[in-house]
């Protein structure tokens, strides 16, 4: 047996015993104390055990300010865990405009000619109606269910009907990446002035005001936004790459 | 709801098993662009919205438009 084999082996057996280790410390069923768990307290918005109730329309300033329980796990209580999100979509983006990339000779385009008419009319009006839709779900996503990811992947659909329907359809590359770098560097910028005045990267240091209301729960609003620019401007730079390939 | 859930779920599987087995490769993305659709019904009937629209957007919508466009791009594209 190879030096290589023997070493894997006991890798691997290591690996099988840490396994089980781990296994042990799972509960047994029906075992677990559901009030304990953290999602609990995300839920009752009660991390630091204050032991509050909150009411819809009325608490003023809680500790995470969203009416959307899952957003104000996203982006408040799991904030750094949704930058790394859009750090791999980011990258995703990056690769395949680097993998795509090279001098075009010709232009090349998806269709060899316009959609029929009723594609077209369809589209023409679809397409504002369709922003406007993206951007309700991320403005809105501290209220209702929704935020930056899902209104980004709105928009850049309604890009996509741009492309199917127009043969000679473009974007225009370098602005859709200025917002990208604008968006990034909102959202980053915002965790270091958290950092900054609060001592924790990506603390909210804005007034959550009353919970349930367009203007509260601090910067969740902003970062969301800036996500749904983001995530719009990547994904339909994607679609872009493709088409043009 | 229950029987309305076994039906989805019977219907999703169906597709599933439709997207292995078409012989036709732009059937078969469609196929499994209707499973994401499908679970994101699912998603919105067992409450979780935010996942739901998720789906229904990247998963049976952007998925599928890459995957064609890939697809026209690629050498299938041309023999037709």
């Amino acid at each position: 047996m190879k030096a290589r084999n023997i070493i894997s082996l006991i890798l691997i057996i290591f690996l099988a015993y840490f396994l089980f280790q781990a296994l042990n410390l799972v509960p047994g069923f029906g075992m677990a104390n559901i009030e304990e768990r953290t999602a609990t307290h995300y839920i009752n918005k009660d991390v630091n055990s204050k032991k509050e109730e909150i009411k819809f329309n009325e608490s003023k300033n809680p500790e995470s300010g969203s009416a959307n329980m899952v957003t104000s796990v996203v982006v408040n209580y799991r904030s750094f865990d949704t930058l790394g999100e859009v750090t791999v979509l980011f990258i995703a983006a990056t690769g395949i405009g680097a993998i795509l990339f090279r001098k075009r000779k010709k232009e090349k385009t998806m269709m060899d000619e316009d959609g029929s008419l009723i594609l077209v009319t369809g589209v023409k009006i679809l397409f504002p109606l369709l922003l406007l839709l993206g951007t309700y779900i991320f403005v809105h996503g501290h209220l209702t269910p929704g935020g930056g990811f899902q209104g980004g992947a709105v928009i850049a659909t309604a890009f996509l009907l741009m492309f199917l329907a127009k043969k000679n359809y473009k974007l225009d590359n370098s602005k859709f990446k200025l917002i990208e770098g604008i968006a990034g560097i909102t959202f980053v910028g915002l965790g270091l002035i958290g950092l900054a005045t609060k001592g924790y990267f990506l603390m909210n240091f804005l007034n959550n005001g009353v919970i349930g209301s367009s203007f509260s729960s601090g910067i969740i609003p902003i970062i969301y936004i800036a996500i749904g620019f983001k995530v719009g401007a990547e994904l339909a730079g994607i679609i872009s790459n493709l088409v043009e390939a | 709801m229950i029987y309305l859930y076994s039906l989805l779920i019977i219907l999703m599987l169906a597709s599933a098993i439709a997207a292995i087995f078409m012989e036709n490769l732009l059937s078969s993305i469609i196929a499994a662009g209707l499973v994401s659709l499908i679970a994101a019904a699912l998603y919105f009937f067992l409450k979780a919205p935010d996942v739901a629209m998720t789906e229904a957007a990247i998963g049976a919508g952007l998925t599928t438009a890459i995957f064609v466009v890939t697809l026209m791009k690629t050498e299938w594209g041309d023999d037709k």
